[in-house]
This record gives structure tokens, C-alpha cells and sequence, in this order.
């Protein structure tokens, strides 16, 4: 207890050192390019910005996979000649009646040899009814929520990063939930509304035979016109995908005049797009965006070339927005934000100073406080202090944490709790020396007695926090983050540093009575 | 050397004071107190933050003193049905809160970002005014974190609960946990009387307060264990009273030093950290009276029998 061998004490100075050194990118900037260079990230509540949170429409994705599964049915069936009746879709799966009972038998030949996304996607059965069943499996369900989420961050990631924002942060959370975080960008609405467009754009025939009927025939949609105005009947089935495209761009068109976006397929979506067209020559193909008819032009010849443009009357900016969301791709799910909130820069500063000023009172409030109650060993308690925030700068550098306001409170009780320890300690030696132990004595039964204490009384505090950290959001794990690491170093500075300096301080001078 | 021995003595030295012959007042001050404080979490209830309630804040800084009126025409321009407009802060803010739509509706969630941008738009049109902070969160957001912040709560008190148990005897762990629902509660009843707005960074503050106010029972009860191994024969009660004064002034030490340190930050911590330095400051209080006057007699209540079953029965005072 009262002796420090020279290889603890130099790995007790070293660790002070290290974690002095690793502050330094915090203050001054990075030397020599090949260093790591690790640093606290300020909270956009300091810097200013935007958090923004983004909820995947799951049910959204599950009604595609059953339209698509029925569309494919359908397909399948026609294909192979064989007829149906009640083709619909159920909560998880697709049913049918064959045509006649002979059928059913290559039905099911047909269904089962349908491709599936991933294996054993889909079942398909016959009810004691006669009906056909396609269920589409839970697992597989699963696998392709979670599977949309992945790709929905993808994407989100490559429409933010093409606005230009300067270090956005894209994080999963939960289950069908991403975290936008955007410093600097305090007014989020263009990239609000960028996130809120799936920007899933499909071509289709459109049924002319349909046109004025209310209500379109079976394999037939109704789709609203982009301008508001009135709807227009389409194929369901999408005859090329904007998936395929490659490239899209905004431009002026040479011969109206107007904004344009143009766009170009890869070779397989070229190959389609050149088959249908051919095939289609003086009938209208309506491209459609989330839905909604854009436009719905005569094809004049076959397009083979693989590129084509979209004039629906657009602005300069709508034209530059839609050409940046066909690059970045679909969403395969709409988005929808849940909670945002934006911090202006002034606010933010204004936060550094309330909250950097009262750190430093603080700080000076408690090292007044030990000086003044303990003496020279609240002095030792008060270099342990400051090593302690160095260290705890350190760690925060070290993991690249985001300091947030409450980051910074939980930086300043923590302070005021660390000399705990140390207040531990000397009530202990003194209550030692009350009862006539001498010098060394007191001092070794004060640590030995103190630690035990000293850990039960920190182990209950890192409990409550780190429950806050798993339970909390935002800025309160940030609290909660800086609570942990305080009580480690904490710890470190008490049970090591500020007793090493007693230690050597008593075997320097070997008092008779303790200064206390 | 100046510095070397201490200059002030918050304690004086061997302090005999009989704690335990106020049990049953400081008890009965902490039972009204919490009643009070349930009362009051039930009518007028906490004033719930936008983390719990939902809803749209913005608030915005206007070039010269804020007007209401201007403001409110500017609101209505846009077609902003704003729930309230007020002041806060200094004379040049304003703080408008808006309720979002139900979320019975099938777009609210579309609808309540629409009011937000609205809101902008509208601040946009008053020559010089900028807006500070906008947050906007939707019913379901706010019933979830709602639901994580007592979650967090109520696993925290379980988990301090185990953590005492298996470190000492459950007499300890009980009375403790007790203590800490009695803290929870005069903290509640604190928030409702300040109208600090109760929301996520509050139940940071606490659980930070439960956190600390553990922490000094469990040095309090340290000493008692401590010191049924050394006076086999003590009473009980005596035993509290000399463990509580032994530990007296680490106990005052510590609790001023975070009081020390929370203190700037309620004074000068900006609209957004000063009600929680609050809520910390009057946890500390709260804290370390109760482990005084709540815990320790407590642990006397429950563990009178068992903790000295050998020794003879303790004396009434």
C-alpha cells in the first residue's frame, strides 16, 4: 500500500503523458499527415445543425414484394398459357383459382419454378378449395426489411453527399430507423424533401383502351398525373426500370427551352428499353415517378441508343433535384421523418460559452474548496483533478466522441465527484490520526479501508449510467458517455495518481505528523 | 509551508450527534414531502418537455425587441396556427410552439414536418430575425423515448437494487432503494412546483441524482457494516448514530464539492442546462439529508432484529 516501485509509478506518469499527448488534437493541428490524429467531435448542439430521424414505411416494402409476386404470377401464367380467376393479395402471400381443376397440376409446376429472391422465399400450395396459394415466407420477410434499411442508408448517404453537406452522419438505429446528422446545415428542408422522395421511376404502356373508365380492368392502374392534373390508366407491369439507369443529368432542351433531365440505362436496361420500344412504335409510354404520371409521350421510333429526357415543365432546381435523386437511386421504401431538430449556429455558440464558463468556475470552485479543507493533500487531490479532465479528454478524443451540452455537464460533475476519493481517503486518515495511529498507520489504513468504499460507491453510479447510455438518445448519451469514462479515470487518478503522490511525498519526508 | 495543513475544518472533529433520536421526524418530514410531491405529479402534473409530449418549438431571434403582434401575423400569413407565442431568454427571442396533428391521421408525420418548414418560412419573412432552434417531434418519437426514459429509470433503481444486495445484506439493499423512490419523488414534486420542463436531459439529472445519492448511502452503510464487525455488541442504533457521525464529513465534503461544481452552471448555463443543474443541485440536497435522516433509520427499522440478533435489544431513546 505504501510502496511504489519505480516501473508502477513510471506506467502511472506514462499514462498521464499518453493521454496528454492525445489531447493535443484537440488544440493544435496535425504536424505531420501520417500521425493518427483523433479528436472530440463538438454536438450539433454546439456547432449548429440538423438530426434528423428517418422511419423506413416497412409495410410499404411488403406491399411491393406481394404486387411484384402477383405481377410475376401473372406474368408466369400468361406465359405458359394457363388461365386464372380471383388472382389477388392476402396480408402475406397471393391466391388464385386455376381456370379449370386440370390446370392445377402445371400451375404449380409453373409457380414453384418462378424465381425467388432468396431461397425457400415463397411457397406455393393448393387449398382444399382448389385455390393456389403463394405465401411468402416470415424469415425471408425479415432478411428483406432489414435488407431495405441497408440499401434506404445507401442511398440516403449518396443523395446527401451529392448536396454537398460537410461530414454527414448516416446511422442505422433500431430496427427501421436512420439517423441524419447534419452539421452546419441548420435548415434542413431542402434535404427534407429530398429524403422524402423514393424516386422510384418505372416506364409503362399506357392502356388505351382503359382511358375513361373509372375503373380500370384487372392488371391496370389508375395513376395520378404529376401536374394534379387528372389520372391516367397504365399497365401495371413495369416494362423498364429506373433501376437500370446509369447516369441522369439536368439541362436545357435545345428546342423548347425548358428544363430537362436526361438520362441513360446500362446495356441491360438499353436492351429493354430498345425491345419495347420497337415493339410499342405509336403507342404512348408514360414514365412514371413515385407513382404519379410525369409525362406520357407517343414513342415515334424504337429508342436503341439507351438514353432519353424527361421535360414535365420543371424549374431549374426541381430539374437539378430529380436528375441527383435518378443518380442516387430509388429508395426501395418511402421515408418518413419523425423528429428533427436544427440548431443555429449562434445558439450554438452561445452554448460554448455558457457551458465553457461554468465549467471553469466550477472547476476553480472545487480546487478552492480541497486547498482550503485538505491542505497539501488536496492540492495532490487537486492534481489528480486535472489530470483526471486530460485523461477524460483523452478517451473522448480516442473514440472521436461527439461532445454535447449535457456532455459538458456530465464533464463537471464529474469533476465535483472525483474528489470524492480523495475526500474519502482523508476523512479516513484523519479519523486514523484521531485515534492516535501514527503517521505511516493511518496513512495505510486510510487507503486499504477508503478503496473498498471507494469502488462499491463508484460501481453503483457507472450502473445508473450505463443504462442511460444503452436507454438514452442524442445528447444524453453523450451525458451519459462522459458520466462512464469520468468514473474510469476517476478511479485511475484517486487509486493511483493522487496516492502515488502521497506515497512519495511521505517516503521524501517522512513526517511525524500528517498534515491533516 | 502555507498550503500544507488544511486552512478550514468543515466538521468538527468527533461529532456525537444523536441522529437516530430524530428518526421518526425526519421520516415523517420525508413521507409529507412525498405525498406532497405525488399530489402534485397528479394535479398539476409535470410540465412535459417536447422530448415527451410531442410537438413542434422553434424559437427565433427578432432584430430588436420581440412583437408579438408582427410575429403572430406573420404565423398566420403562412397559415401557421401557432399554440403559443412567448418570450424567454432575453427580450429578443421568441419561443412559438405549435401542437402536431394527431397521429390518428395518416400523414401527420408529413403534415407536422410541412408546419416546421412553414414556421421558417414565416420567420424568414420578418427583416433580421433568424431562427435559433427548431425541433419538431412526432406523438409516436415522443411516446417511445418517454417509454425508454422510465425504462431507464426503472431498470437503473432494479439494477442499484441487485448491486447493493449482493454487496451487503438485502435490509441495506431495501432500505436504500426505498430511499432512492423516496429522492425520485420530492424530485418530481420539485420539477412540478418549477415548471422545469420534464424531458430527457431531466431524467439525466435524475439519474445522476439517484446515482449520487447511492453512492452516499453506500458509504454510510459501508461504516455500519464496518462497524457491526467491530462492536459486537453495540445496539443498533448507537452503531447508525457513530457510523453516521464518522462519515459526517466526508459526507458534507463531497456533497458540497458537486454542489460546487453544479453551481455555475445553474447560475450561468444557458436556458437549456440550467434546469437541469437545478434539478441537480436540489438532488444533492435531497441526497444527502436522506441518507442521514432516511436511509440510516430505515436500515434501524428493518434491521433491528436480524443485523444484532445476538446482541441485546437496542435502546429506545
Amino acid at each position: 500500500m505504501m510502496y511504489y516501485s519505480r516501473l508502477r509509478m513510471a506506467s502511472v506518469i506514462g499514462v498521464c503523458l499518453v493521454g496528454l499527448a492525445l489531447c493535443l488534437p484537440n488544440v493544435i493541428r496535425q504536424p505531420v499527415a501520417s500521425l493518427p490524429w483523433r479528436q472530440i467531435h463538438l454536438g450539433l448542439d454546439l456547432r449548429g445543425g440538423s438530426y434528423l430521424l428517418l422511419q423506413v414505411d416497412m409495410n410499404s416494402v411488403a406491399a411491393d414484394r406481394l404486387r411484384g409476386l402477383q405481377d410475376e404470377t401473372r406474368q408466369t401464367l400468361l406465359k405458359n398459357s394457363l388461365g386464372y380467376r380471383n388472382l389477388a393479395t392476402t396480408a402475406h402471400g397471393v391466391t388464385f383459382t386455376p381456370r379449370t381443376p386440370e390446370e392445377t397440376r402445371p400451375d404449380l409446376k409453373a409457380l414453384r419454378a418462378m424465381p425467388m429472391n432468396v431461397p425457400g422465399e415463397f411457397t406455393v400450395e393448393q387449398g382444399g378449395d382448389g385455390q393456389i396459394t403463394l405465401t411468402l415466407s416470415a424469415d425471408a420477410a425479415r432478411q428483406r426489411a432489414y435488407d431495405a434499411v441497408t440499401q434506404s442508408i445507401e442511398i440516403v448517404r449518396r443523395r446527401i453527399d451529392a448536396t454537398g453537406a460537410i461530414d454527414p452522419e448516416i446511422t442505422r438505429q433500431g430496427e427501421d430507423r436512420i439517423i441524419v446528422e447534419l452539421p452546419g446545415i441548420s435548415d434542413p428542408e431542402r434535404v427534407k424533401n429530398l429524403l422524402g422522395t423514393t424516386a422510384k421511376m418505372t416506364f409503362h404502356l399506357v392502356a388505351d383502351s382503359a382511358i375513361g373508365s373509372s375503373v380500370p380492368p384487372p392488371g391496370v392502374d389508375l395513376l395520378p398525373m404529376s401536374d394534379g392534373q387528372g389520372t391516367l390508366p397504365v399497365f401495371s407491369h413495369v416494362d423498364v426500370d429506373g433501376a437500370d439507369l446509369t447516369n441522369a443529368s439536368a439541362s436545357i432542351d435545345q428546342q423548347s427551352g425548358e428544363w430537362a433531365v436526361n438520362f441513360t440505362f446500362d446495356s441491360a436496361g438499353a436492351q429493354e428499353f430498345g425491345d419495347v420500344t420497337r415493339a410499342n412504335v405509336g403507342k404512348r409510354f408514360a414514365i412514371v415517378l413515385d407513382n404519379k404520371v410525369i409525362e406520357a409521350p407517343v414513342i415515334r421510333t424504337a429508342i436503341t441508343g439507351g438514353s432519353g429526357q424527361i421535360t414535365g415543365g420543371f424549374s431549374a432546381q426541381q430539374a437539378t433535384d430529380m436528375a441527383l435523386l435518378l443518380r442516387a437511386g430509388a429508395l426501395p421504401a418511402p421515408l418518413n421523418v419523425i423528429e428533427q431538430r436544427s440548431i443555429g449556429p449562434s445558439l450554438g455558440a452561445d452554448s460554448i460559452r455558457a457551458g465553457g464558463y461554468s465549467l471553469a468556475a466550477g472547476f476553480v470552485l472545487v480546487i478552492a474548496f480541497m486547498a482550503l479543507f485538505y491542505g497539501r493533500f488536496g492540492w495532490y487531490a487537486n492534481i489528480a483533478l486535472l489530470a483526471n479532465l486530460v485523461l477524460m479528454t483523452a478517451i473522448l478524443s480516442l473514440f472521436e466522441a461527439t461532445l454535447t451540452l449535457p456532455g459538458m455537464a456530465g464533464m463537471l460533475l464529474t469533476l465535483g465527484m472525483a474528489v470524492d476519493a480523495n475526500i474519502l481517503i482523508n476523512e479516513r486518515i484523519r479519523e486514523e490520526v484521531a485515534r492516535g495511529r501514527s503517521a505511516l498507520q493511518a496513512m495505510q489504513a486510510g487507503f486499504e479501508r477508503a478503496t473498498a468504499t471507494i469502488v462499491d460507491s463508484n460501481a453503483t453510479a457507472l450502473l445508473a449510467h450505463v443504462m442511460l447510455f444503452v436507454f438514452g438518445t442524442g445528447p444524453v448519451r453523450g451525458f451519459a458517455l462522459t458520466i462512464t469514462i469520468g468514473i474510469v479515470t476517476t478511479l485511475f487518478t484517486t487509486l493511483l495518481l493522487s496516492r502515488m503522490l502521497m506515497v512519495r511525498w511521505y517516503a521524501r519526508t517522512r513526517p511525524s505528523t500528517l498534515p491533516v | 509551508m502555507m498550503f500544507d495543513r488544511p486552512l478550514l475544518r468543515f466538521v468538527p472533529r468527533g461529532t456525537k450527534i444523536n441522529f437516530m433520536r430524530g428518526r421518526f421526524i425526519g421520516l415523517a418530514t420525508s413521507a409529507v414531502l412525498s405525498i406532497a410531491s405525488l399530489i402534485l405529479f397528479f394535479h398539476p402534473g409535470l410540465t412535459l418537455g417536447l422530448d415527451f409530449r410531442g410537438g413542434i418549438v422553434v424559437e427565433a431571434r427578432t432584430q430588436g425587441p420581440a412583437d408579438f403582434n408582427t410575429i403572430r401575423a406573420a404565423l398566420n400569413a403562412q397559415h401557421v396556427n401557432a399554440a403559443g407565442v412567448q418570450s424567454f431568454g432575453g427580450p429578443d427571442d421568441v419561443l412559438i410552439r405549435l401542437d402536431t396533428p394527431p397521429d390518428s391521421e395518416p400523414d401527420h408525420e408529413a403534415r407536422t414536418q410541412a408546419m416546421v418548414d412553414s414556421v421558417r418560412h414565416a420567420i424568414a419573412t420578418l427583416p433580421g430575425a433568424q431562427v435559433l432552434r427548431a425541433d419538431a417531434v412526432g406523438a409516436s418519437v415522443s411516446r417511445e423515448l418517454f417509454r425508454n426514459g422510465m425504462l431507464a429509470l426503472g431498470i437503473s433503481l432494479l439494477m442499484i437494487l441487485a448491486y447493493i444486495w449482493f454487496r451487503f445484506e438485502w435490509e441495506f439493499a431495501v432500505s436504500a432503494v426505498v430511499t432512492l423512490v423516496l429522492d425520485l419523488t420530492k424530485a418530481i414534486g420539485f420539477l412540478v412546483v418549477t415548471h422545469f420542463e420534464f424531458d430527457l436531459v431531466m431524467v439525466a439529472a435524475i439519474l445522476t441524482i439517484l446515482g449520487y445519492s447511492t453512492n452516499d448511502k453506500v458509504v454510510v452503510y459501508d461504516r455500519v457494516r464496518e462497524n457491526l464487525r467491530k462492536y459486537r455488541t453495540m445496539p443498533l442504533a448507537e452503531l447508525i448514530d457513530l457510523s453516521i457521525n464518522e462519515t459526517l464529513s466526508r459526507t458534507l465534503g463531497t456533497s458540497c464539492t458537486v454542489f460546487l461544481a453544479a453551481l455555475p452552471l445553474a447560475l450561468f448555463g444557458g436556458a437549456s442546462l440550467s434546469g437541469f443543474a437545478w434539478v441537480m443541485l436540489f438532488g444533492i440536497v435531497v441526497g444527502t439529508s436522506s441518507s442521514i435522516f432516511i436511509a440510516a433509520p430505515l436500515l434501524l427499522l428493518m434491521g433491528e432484529k436480524r443485523l444484532r440478533r445476538d446482541a441485546r435489544p437496542p435502546a429506545r431513546t
